[in-house]
């Protein structure tokens, strides 16, 4: 025994430990974090997979959707699960590789009623969700709740990911004002994903939460970054808090959740 | 008082990580004596703890199958 590791956690997680910015000090904090990905499809597969890996200590998974053989083109964590829920193959997949995490799972949509109540008992939240109304909707908990998030989005060849921290810089909705209007942007089911996408961009959003509880390294707060897979190339958007944002700014018009405020549109459903 | 950590019979990269482990629970300005039975993870491990910012006080072979390290620990706060 060293400290309070195991002879295991020492070797599980020994090339973490030895980099100089994480430590044993670093390690304890990722076991003492609790983060929650929202959507256990092409993001969240790839967020869930590496921060059960690093040896994050509880991982909530929110996810009401069955697995379905057209997930498993980039949904890499549900392999010879179709059928089962999401939340119950991401579970099945995490423990499989690290008992040291506490999975909790949420087999129900995340909604008005239950968005407040799920959040408030998480470190971090991950947004990997797959239509506006759910992007919109778990903004604006994160922010009343006062809890850091990051958000990713992808179609086709590209994607994009920001990281939003409470009371500093801007929320989702500062850069986002407005969803487009539907049929603008089609639905991944019509324009169809390059497979890898998600994991590139889920990855990436997997980094942010690491780095935010080990307190290393430059977050993508204030910055969008956005990745085309065809071009293979990054470009990075400068944004800003808006003061009259309707959630975050001066004078918000949205102080609690209310479903009003995110109204279903199949036309943007997606099942990413 | 010199802490000991008895590293025989580890390999790398586990003798530096429960080094540095050790290392994190004592205080700086302490000295740790480390017992190693391979020569090349002697030299791993004093060459790791340099560039960590540690001050080797002492490396020596004490027979033909056993070194020694003495480290000062040397606070440093990267996080």
């Amino acid at each position: 025994m060293s400290g309070s590791f195991t002879d295991e956690q020492i070797r599980r997680y020994s090339r973490q430990i030895i980099l100089p910015e994480v430590g044993g000090k670093g390690q304890k904090k990722l076991l003492a974090s609790k983060v929650l990905v929202l959507g256990a499809g092409g993001l969240g597969s790839s967020a869930i997979a590496y921060l059960a890996a690093a040896g994050v200590g509880t991982l909530g998974i929110v996810d009401d959707d069955l697995v379905e053989v057209s997930n498993l083109q980039r949904q890499i964590i549900h392999g010879g699960n179709i059928g089962l829920f999401k939340a119950k193959s991401a579970e099945n997949f995490v423990r499989s590789l690290n008992s040291d995490v506490d999975v909790v799972t949420y087999q129900e949509r995340f909604s008005a009623k239950n968005a407040g109540k799920i959040i408030q008992d998480y470190d971090f939240v991950v947004d990997g969700s797959d239509n506006y109304p759910t992007h919109y909707l778990i903004n604006d908990a994160c922010v009343l709740e006062k809890k850091p998030c990051s958000h990713g989005s992808i179609l086709r060849y590209e994607g994009y990911a920001t990281t939003t921290i409470p009371q500093k810089g801007p929320c989702y909705r500062c850069i986002f004002k407005k969803p487009p209007p539907p049929g603008l942007i089609p639905n991944c089911q019509e324009a169809g994903v390059f497979g890898v996408l998600p994991g590139i961009i889920g990855n990436i959003q997997a980094s942010e939460v690491l780095k935010y509880i080990l307190g290393i390294g430059e977050l993508l707060a204030g910055r969008l970054l956005c990745f085309n897979a065809l071009d293979m190339s990054f470009f990075e958007a400068a944004a800003e808090k808006r003061m009259d944002c309707a959630v975050c700014g001066d004078w918000p018009l949205i102080t609690k959740i209310e479903q009003k405020n995110y109204r279903e549109n199949n036309s943007e459903e997606c099942g990413l | 008082m010199t802490e000991e950590l008895d590293l025989r019979g580890e390999v790398c990269p586990y003798t530096f990580v429960k080094t540095k482990l050790r290392l994190e629970e004592l205080d700086s300005g302490q000295d740790l004596t480390i017992l190693l039975d391979d020569s090349a993870a002697t030299a791993n491990v004093s060459r790791s703890l340099r560039s960590e910012g540690h001050e080797i006080l002492d490396l020596k072979a004490l027979s033909g199958e056993v070194w020694q390290i003495v480290v000062k620990k040397n606070e440093i706060d990267l996080q």
